[in-house]
């Protein structure tokens, strides 16, 4: 497979095509805004909290392929997860894309080891990250919006 | 082809402007003969940085190996040099520009650091709260936020030229908003994003009805037009050495000699006083006064490398070919389903702006840089362009003389790829 074949692998271009969880969760328990300044890519991620658990969440926003598909694999990632559980996923993809001796198994990750070629794209690991550093301040309840620069 | 062979055609060639040796020329430029991924380069994002010629490589080279010491009141051999070199620059910059005097050029970091002196030195002495800032629609944020902080420090507004969706300024508005609260248009001659040369002539003419000052941003247009600050009749004209095939760090502001001479000093520094003490300092005459601190002398001496090269070339012949390129590329892309084109002024540099329906501009980035071809994608530092389309961002080809043909089919070929990547 060739890297772009890797990046752009069909379950991220139908994704990006038909996101899931692509909606905004009126009496969201969290939500945080996230851009990325570079790209323009914008996400916001509403999340609701069930006790420790996300029992429900979805995002809204305009970006990219990858960032779009990422932030909807991210939904189905992290839905019925621990907060606990959410967190050690988002550490282990930024292992994964962006890690600088990851040792993270893309395995463990299910649909999300889509996402291991993004590493041979600098310029992108931005992109794939984006929703995930949103959902992370949503969970700790920041105020302010993150970004990636 | 025996003389035999030619048929009735061939006149018709001979109309056409004598074509232009982009071959010959890409020769000059060393990076061009990069592989990117065992694919040859395809340079096509020109209106962000050009590239350089060995001529310019050489003259910086040479003047850190056999010239380098620092210029001005250097009573030595070797600073004498440096001074007669630099100075030598400023000439042949003000030649280019087709600027009056010499004194009138000023040296800059580039096209932004020329707006920003301006904006702040003229614009500190000049604007009153209530008074009015006109820039246009289509202006780079170079062009916008110098003017909106000086605006903010003194009460004044700032005002916008609108355009019509195509990329073209809308005159009959300009006419309406130049009034008496106007003290200064600034605009670009030709957009970085759009492509679209604009009628600076025209707009110079309608601030002059008011005697009110033109601020040009010539960033775009120094490579590809002949520039004739005189003839355009503007009161500032701002350009950047990395753009016309010199160094980075290097511009240039053309001020007409009275107003420079009236504004205060932008920076203060060794070389820009007449004398100092700790009561009073005066300042150095013009350009000196705006000159503060030791310059990027090597950079200087490398935009007259530039200058000198790009003097050499047909500029005659050189637009016909770019203009080639331009509907080359246009025509090439255009049946390339899903994709719109973005500025379509009638007037255009050939800066080719698109989107592709469902697939954002990154991701055309990525795929066609696997094809070895190099476009810009974002806003091109266009916000309020990409703002009034209802755009996030284009993908952008520009190109320059020594791109050719086989660089557009390139481009289309990567173009194609992507739609293959996201179906239309």
């Amino acid at each position: 497979m060739s890297d772009l074949d890797e990046l752009y692998q069909q379950i991220i271009v139908e994704h990006n095509r038909s996101p899931r969880n692509f909606k905004r969760i009126d009496g969201a328990t969290r939500s945080a805004d996230g851009d990325n300044p570079l790209c323009g890519d914008k996400v916001t991620v509403f999340v609701k909290l069930d006790g420790d658990v996300i029992s429900d969440i979805g995002f809204q926003g305009k970006g990219c392929a990858i960032s779009k598909s990422s932030a909807s694999l991210m939904t189905g990632a992290v839905k019925g997860k621990t907060v606990k559980e959410a967190e050690r996923l988002f550490h282990d993809f930024h292992d994964m894309v962006a890690g600088d001796h990851p040792s993270t198994d893309p395995k463990s990750l299910g649909k999300l080891a889509a996402f291991q070629g993004v590493r041979q794209f600098p310029s992108r690991v931005k992109c794939a990250n984006l929703a995930w550093h949103t959902l992370h301040a949503a969970l700790a309840g920041a105020a302010e919006s993150v970004t990636t620069e | 082809m025996s003389s035999g062979a030619r048929t009735a055609r061939e006149p018709k060639r001979a109309k056409e402007a004598p074509a232009f040796d982009a071959l010959r020329v890409r020769a000059d430029f060393p990076i061009l003969a990069t592989k990117v991924r065992g694919r040859p380069l395809v340079y096509l994002d020109n209106a962000a940085t050009s590239q350089k010629p060995r001529q310019v490589i050489d003259a910086t080279t040479r003047y850190y190996a056999e010239q380098n010491s620092n210029i001005h009141r250097g009573v030595y051999w070797l600073s004498e040099q440096a001074s007669a070199a630099y100075e030598g620059v400023r000439a042949k910059a003000a030649t280019f520009l087709g600027a009056a005097d010499p004194g009138e050029i000023v040296f800059t970091r580039g096209t932004t650091e020329s707006i920003n002196l301006v904006a702040s030195s003229w614009g500190r002495a000049n604007l009153r709260a209530g008074d009015e800032v006109l820039v246009t629609a289509m202006e780079h944020h170079s062009n916008i936020v110098p003017w909106q902080l000086i605006c903010e420090e003194k009460g004044a507004r700032l005002v916008v030229i609108p355009m019509n969706r195509q990329g073209e300024l809308l005159l009959d508005e300009a006419k309406k908003l130049i009034g008496a609260r106007t003290k200064i248009v600034a605009l670009a001659h030709v957009s970085n994003s759009l492509g679209t040369i604009n009628p600076v002539r025209e707009i110079v003419e309608l601030a002059g009805l008011h005697g009110i000052p033109v601020l040009v941003d010539g960033a775009q247009a120094a490579p590809h037009l002949e520039v004739d600050v005189q003839d355009l009749g503007c009161s500032f004209y701002a350009i950047s050495g990395h753009k016309m095939f010199g160094p980075t760090g290097i511009g240039v502001l053309y001020g007409k000699a009275a107003l420079l001479d009236a504004m205060p000093p932008y920076q203060g520094g060794g070389d820009m006083i007449r004398s100092v003490t700790f009561a009073k300092t005066t300042y150095a005459p013009i350009p000196a006064k705006f000159e503060a601190g030791t310059p990027n002398v090597a950079g200087t001496i490398g935009l007259g490398a530039a200058i000198d090269y790009m003097g050499a070339l047909p500029m005659e012949e050189v637009a016909a070919h770019e203009h080639d390129l331009l509907n080359y590329a246009v025509e090439q892309l255009c049946d390339v389903p899903g994709l719109t084109l973005i500025g379509t002024a009638q007037h255009k540099a050939s800066v080719v702006s698109f989107t592709m329906d469902g697939v954002h501009p990154h991701d055309v980035g990525t795929i066609v840089d696997q094809e070895g071809v190099a476009v810009r994608t974002g806003h091109h530092c266009t916000q309020p362009v990409m703002d009034f389309l209802g755009i996030p961002a284009t993908t952008r080809a520009s190109f320059a003389f020594y791109n050719t043909r086989a660089d557009v089919d390139a481009l289309a070929r990567a173009v194609r790829k992507v739609r293959k990547v996201f179906p239309a």
